[in-house]
């Protein structure tokens, strides 16, 4: 009864991860609730990589404590990996393989989940089923990736900026897939440096920068909240506020490269 | 808890691994369709060993016994040089003759004196000269009249089993397992830790284990390959005799296969980058490649260096082939180099596991 608000898919309190002296999570709390689709958004360097792998259970944090639908990973990490799908920042798939093969491997690793055709079915890539993975273009291969991270059913999805690269078409057809994931009920923390994506996608998003959460909320509160603070807005268009908007004026103008 | 997950719709789910069997039969299949989509990998797996097969065989192949240049400048001691078939005999002027002999053209001088008799100018230190030395003296007292008082005859042994080629072919056999086995391992664990694949895979449920011994399991099928066509070839080409049972042929090549799989896996367990790897490979191999006995035998090494010698790996493997496919040794004869082989396998395997970096 008492437990309607505490079902979180992820919490992570105080987490701390720092890579020789660049300190690159610095303290960080975040909970993801069951069903929602929540999105990390921050500048290049912000830390978002380095947390979701962490929840992930592919990199040991400093400090910290995550728990991953309810699990942890020290006691627990073969029944989580049973359960998450993955998709990584970055990821060669072999080349020499084609497109089903590759699926099936990723397949054979789970206890269940759809068939290897279904997921090359539901990514679009059917006519790319006995391709090489070399022959494949930028966004094709980015289709594979996602299609390699829903092939064991998982309750809980990591994606690490999944539309990085595609075009316009491709990336509607993610949030497709994303948006029909999310209404059967699964979970998805996502990372993207797409404003517009997040606004769409997202029920919440956590802001990072230097490796803190220096925003956190429903896009549509903290649009809300910058319209309050009356602050310009980026461009000389007369139109209400985006989260883009509220992006440029927290973490600034200036550019994130090392 | 896990379980109060809300689950409105579940898309198409099949249970189990939807016919695709054990990841590790995956797993396995994904490295032979790696490595058979490799054509150079495919083409110095089977050509190279032939090539140097040929090479070798043509290179020494079995001459009709030696015929040794001898020179002199009397006509009536070449007549009796002559009568033996043994001696390639020239006729020369004294002057050119001693020219003959310091250029290296031939390898013995013979000269008249003036009180009849015979001088023999030769190096002593050239196993040939003194050859030559021997048959030209015995020509030369044949000719004048000595008679031998034992009689003898010749019985000519040029049996399979004793030429270069039968020495050489288990050595390459032994070479192609521990240099296939370690690139084909240390370039394919490389390349997939560059393009973070291992990282990848780390993120689903595959199980450590079946990874590593995908790739055992990998090398052991090219085995087929990497053994059967050099032997093959030996066999037919210039028959090679295979004297052992081909089941502890069998036997001994995949404990082989194993234990330098287990050293690849090593070379491979921390390197980021094939010049790594590279590096590290080269340095298992190259005092193999010298020492064990390929081309030549490592018994003409000094005494100190033998016990090293004999517990490289590679050492062992060769021996044992040796043994097995020119003497005909069984396995419990081959004890010693087995044991040898085991040893590699366990401490490289026991090694890579704890030092491997998954990611
Ligand atoms: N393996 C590593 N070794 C050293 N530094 C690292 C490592 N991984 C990340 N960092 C550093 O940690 C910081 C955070 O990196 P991270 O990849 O988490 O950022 P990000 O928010 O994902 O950036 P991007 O949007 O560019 O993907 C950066 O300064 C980065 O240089
Ligand atoms: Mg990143």
């Amino acid at each position: 009864m008492s437990e309607i608000e505490t079902t979180s898919a992820l919490r992570v309190r105080n987490l701390r991860k720092s890579f020789q002296e660049v300190i690159a999570v610095d303290g960080i709390d975040l909970e993801v609730r069951a069903g929602e689709c929540f999105g990390l958004l921050g500048p290049n360097g912000a830390g978002k990589t380095t947390t979701v792998e962490i929840c992930e259970g592919l990199t040991e944090p400093d400090a910290g404590e995550v728990e991953v639908l309810g699990r942890r990973w020290a006691s627990d990490a073969d029944a989580l990996r049973q359960r998450l799908g993955i998709q990584l920042q970055e990821t060669q798939l072999s080349d020499k393989l084609t497109v089903v093969e590759t699926l099936n491997l990723f397949r054979s690793f789970f206890g269940q989940g759809p068939t290897p055709g279904e997921v090359i079915a539901l990514v679009q890539l059917e006519e790319k089923r006995h391709a090489k993975v070399v022959t494949l273009s930028g966004g094709q291969k980015q289709r594979l990736a996602l299609a390699c991270s829903l092939v064991g059913d998982p309750d809980l999805l990591f994606l690490d900026e999944p539309t990085t690269g595609l075009d316009p078409q491709a990336r509607r057809q993610v949030w497709d897939l994303i948006e029909e994931f999310r209404r059967a009920g699964r979970t998805i923390l996502l990372t993207t440096h797409y404003m517009e994506e997040a606004e769409r996608l997202c029920d919440r998003v956590a802001i990072m920068d230097h490796g803190r959460v220096i925003a956190r909320g429903s896009p549509r509160e903290l649009i809300e909240d910058l319209d309050r603070q009356g602050k310009p807005l980026t461009e000389l268009r007369a139109r209400t506020a985006t989260l883009e908007d509220v992006f440029v004026s927290l973490t600034g103008h200036h550019l994130r490269d090392e | 808890m896990s379980e109060s997950l809300p689950q409105t719709r579940r898309q198409t789910s099949t249970p189990g691994r939807a016919g695709l069997g054990h990841p590790l039969l995956q797993l396995v299949l994904v490295r032979i369709r790696e490595f058979a989509r490799e054509p150079e990998a495919v083409f110095w797996a089977i050509f190279f060993p032939i090539l140097l097969t040929v090479g070798l065989g043509v290179a020494f192949r079995n001459r009709p016994a030696e015929v040794l240049p001898v020179v002199t400048s009397s006509s009536t001691l070449a007549s009796a040089l002559r009568q033996d078939p043994a001696l390639d005999v020239t006729e020369l002027a004294a002057d050119a003759a001693a020219d003959l002999l310091s250029s290296g053209k031939v390898v013995l001088l013979v000269e008249p004196s003036a009180d009849g008799s015979v001088v023999y100018r030769y190096d002593d230190t050239n196993p040939e000269g003194r050859t030559a030395r021997l048959l030209a003296d015995r020509a030369i007292q044949r000719a004048a009249g000595r008679a031998d008082p034992v009689p003898f005859s010749d019985r000519l042994v040029r049996e399979a089993g004793s030429r270069y080629i039968d020495f050489v072919v288990p050595g390459l056999v032994g070479l192609g397992i521990m240099s296939n086995t370690l690139w084909g391992l240390g370039f394919s664990i490389v390349d997939s830790r560059r393009r973070k694949l291992i990282k990848r895979l780390m993120a689903t449920p595959m199980s450590r284990t079946d990874y590593l011994l995908s790739h055992l399991f990998w090398r052991m099928m090219v085995l087929v390959v990497e053994v059967g066509v050099p032997v093959g070839f030996g066999v037919l080409a210039f028959g090679v005799p295979v004297r052992g049972r081909l089941l502890d042929l069998v036997v001994l090549c995949v404990l082989a296969s194993l234990a330098f799989s287990a050293m690849g896996l090593l070379c491979a367990s921390r390197a980021r980058t094939i010049e790594g790897v590279s590096g590290l490979i080269n340095l298992a191999q190259v005092p193999m490649w010298i020492l064990s006995g390929v081309f030549f035998t490592s018994e003409r090494f000094p005494d100190a260096a033998q016990p090293f010698i004999r517990a490289l790996p590679l050492t062992a493997l060769i021996d044992a082939l040796r043994a097995h496919m020119l003497w005909g040794a069984s396995l419990p004869q081959l004890a010693p180099q087995l044991g040898t082989l085991g040893a590699w396998l366990v401490v490289c395997f026991a090694l890579a596991l704890k030092l491997f970096r998954w990611r």
